[in-house]
């Protein structure tokens, strides 16, 4: 695909409530290459977590087209969708979405299993990347147990396990102390230096300050 | 994913919440346990009869008297005075009564008896020899009604074990003893072993000669029933219609309709009690299929609620890869692993008051493999069943909508 992973033109998203059209995002076309490390950075309102939703083929776009990876995503089904959100993509969720109650070493195991990777496999995998985010010590423990910064690294592993084409991440240092934030973010660069595509959504401009371009979204339009 | 996955993941997830999980299950506990215990003991009573069908003999015909009619007045079945001594004379000789081997021409009042200070009102069964052998009577002491006490109008008497303990005490040995019947005195010459509990007491009795009980204690020349017994099983039908023939032909009656005697034959009698149990048994285990049915919707209120619980994990689990079908198993697997949770402390309750129910009525204990396989595939029916609704509305979630969820 000659370099590039993402590849959006035209797309709009309408939210239709009774006899009131919402137009969130409209008429937006961009392209992201491989090994890009991109922040989409606007204010409340700017339809950024919309366009993260139809990144992460969580939603479909009401017209325009989203080619990710050569797959055109806009016109999937479910579990197509299921399937590219697997393999895919990576998210890292503002608010780190692990799994209670269970431990940071399953969590990570999460898509693995959905993917029908076998268990010793998917066991040594989930050990390295936790490794690799500094949590080697932490395994066996349940997200309560873990600092904000911690469960976040948990959720950067989890992103790796399937080796995804794009990493997503919705305002990942939202929720996380400052000085942690600049740690997460120090492995997000590292990531990228290792070739890693990284999409990033935050409204914060010393956090976009780590990306390497930035697109500004306003009242759903690129600015 | 693997299904032993699905099961841990499962089993995680339920106890998470222990009280609710036992609740949920303790419903399917009842409706299991308590089928499984009806059913049981259904089976064993009616297993029971049939034992008391072979006991008493499967080739036995009881006549009696049916309705009499005295010119156009009907009177009480049963209580009609047209079988007599000749009539079972009759039938012992007849040459056209070749299927039945032993006649046992009978009477039976009730009166009371005293001996001593004791006394009881039971049932006298006037009898000739033949009776012990027909009825299969075993002595527990003593000796039976011989036909030289009927020839000779002998005041005699073998007693029921039921009459036994009501008169004497326990450490009495009642034969030798006598006793008064109707104010009349008889020596107690035997005591038969117990029957067990059948259609009617068969322990609660005195037998005493055909002859003193006809014409010395009760005045009587008609017989309330006369027992046969048929030299076969296989005859039974024969039996019935060679001596229904002869007793019209002798009551001078020409149409069987008009008849006034009826011949059973045990094992009609016996059927028709374990007609009775089995309507019971399924009476009440329709009000137990009932409580399964609650049970199951217990686990789908729980199911439901567990899916509203869990919207932002269902949300997750979307976001990351999971199908349709894989959320669907995942909800299933845990209302599955509920109920057959369920079923099976609900096998093993039942299956104890079953036991506990054989060890009181003295009935045998036999497991019915049938039952249990049913209460186990009931079980994980009822999963599937109550659970599909909750699973289907948890794959359905937009993973957007639940991953916002709070």
């Amino acid at each position: 695909m000659s370099g590039i992973t993402i590849q959006v033109k035209g797309l709009s998203k309408v939210y239709k409530t009774d006899d009131l059209e919402n137009k969130v995002l409209s008429n937006i076309s961009f392209e992201i290459k491989s090994g890009e490390f991109v922040a989409i950075m606007g204010p409340s309102g700017s339809g950024k977590s919309t366009l993260m939703h139809i990144l992460g083929a969580l939603d479909l776009p009401s017209s325009g087209t989203y080619i990710l990876d050569g797959h055109d995503v806009s016109k999937m089904t479910d579990d197509e969708l299921a399937e590219i959100r697997n393999k895919k993509i990576g998210f890292v969720f503002q608010s780190y979405n692990l799994l209670p109650r269970t431990s940071a070493l399953d969590n990570v195991i999460v898509p693995m299993d959905y993917a029908g990777i076998p268990e010793t496999e998917q066991k040594d995998k989930a050990q390295k990347l936790l490794e690799r985010v500094g949590l080697s010590d932490r395994i066996n423990y349940p997200p309560n147990k873990l600092s904000g910064g911690q469960q976040q690294r948990v959720a950067i592993a989890r992103a790796l396990a399937m080796d995804p084409t794009i990493i997503l991440a919705d305002e990942p240092t939202g929720n996380i102390a400052t000085n942690q934030a600049n740690e997460i973010m120090e492995i997000f660069k590292k990531l990228n230096k290792e070739g890693r595509t990284i999409v990033m959504i935050t409204h914060e401009p010393d956090i976009a300050a780590f990306a390497k371009r930035v697109i500004h979204l306003r009242d759903g339009r690129i600015v | 994913m693997k299904t032993l996955k699905l099961v841990k993941n499962s089993v995680r997830n339920l106890a998470i919440n222990k009280m609710r999980t036992g609740l949920a299950i303790l419903g399917i506990v009842i409706g299991i346990g308590s089928v499984i215990a009806l059913v049981s003991m259904g089976e064993a009573s009616t297993k029971a009869i049939q034992a008391q069908i072979q006991a008493i003999g499967s080739n036995l015909l009881t006549i009696s008297p049916g309705v009499s009619f005295s010119g156009n007045v009907r009177g009480a079945a049963g209580g009609g005075t047209t079988l007599t001594n000749e009539d079972a004379l009759a039938i012992r000789t007849s040459a056209k009564v070749t299927t039945i081997k032993s006649v046992s021409p009978e009477y039976t009042g009730r009166t009371q008896v005293i001996f001593g200070r004791n006394n009881t009102n039971t049932q006298i069964t006037g009898v000739e020899a033949i009776y012990a052998e027909v009825h299969k009577i075993s002595m527990d002491s003593g000796s039976f009604i011989t036909s030289q006490h009927v020839a000779s109008l002998s005041k005699v008497a073998v007693l029921g074990p039921t009459v036994v303990s009501d008169l004497f005490d326990a450490n009495t040995n009642p034969v030798g003893q006598t006793i008064r019947i109707s104010g009349k005195n008889f020596l107690i010459i035997g005591v038969t072993k117990t029957k067990g509990g059948a259609a009617q007491n068969q322990d609660d009795r005195i037998f005493i000669p055909l002859s003193t009980a006809q014409k010395q204690l009760f005045g009587v020349k008609y017989l309330s029933s006369i027992s046969l017994e048929a030299i076969s099983e296989n005859v039974m039908t024969d039996a019935q219609n060679q001596v229904g023939y002869l007793l019209l032909d002798r009551h001078k009656l020409a149409d069987p309709a008009s008849a006034d005697f009826r011949i059973m034959s045990q094992a009609d009698i016996l059927q028709t009690a374990s007609q009775v149990t089995g309507t019971l048994t399924s009476l009440l285990t329709g009000v137990a299929a009932i409580s399964l049915l609650v049970g199951g919707i217990g686990i789908m209120n729980i199911m439901l609620m567990s899916v509203t619980e869990r919207t932002r994990e269902i949300g997750l689990r979307k976001a990351l890869g999971a199908k349709k079908k894989e959320i669907i198993y995942q909800f299933l697997t845990e209302a599955i692993l509920l109920t057959f949770s369920g079923g099976i402390i609900g096998i093993i309750l039942g299956l104890s008051g079953y036991f506990a129910y054989s060890k009181i009525s003295g009935t045998a204990f036999t497991i019915s493999f049938m039952s249990i396989f049913l209460a186990f595939a009931v079980s994980a029916a009822i999963g599937i069943i109550f659970g599909w609704y909750p699973a289907q509305k948890a794959a359905n979630l937009q993973p957007i909508e639940a991953l916002r969820y709070e």
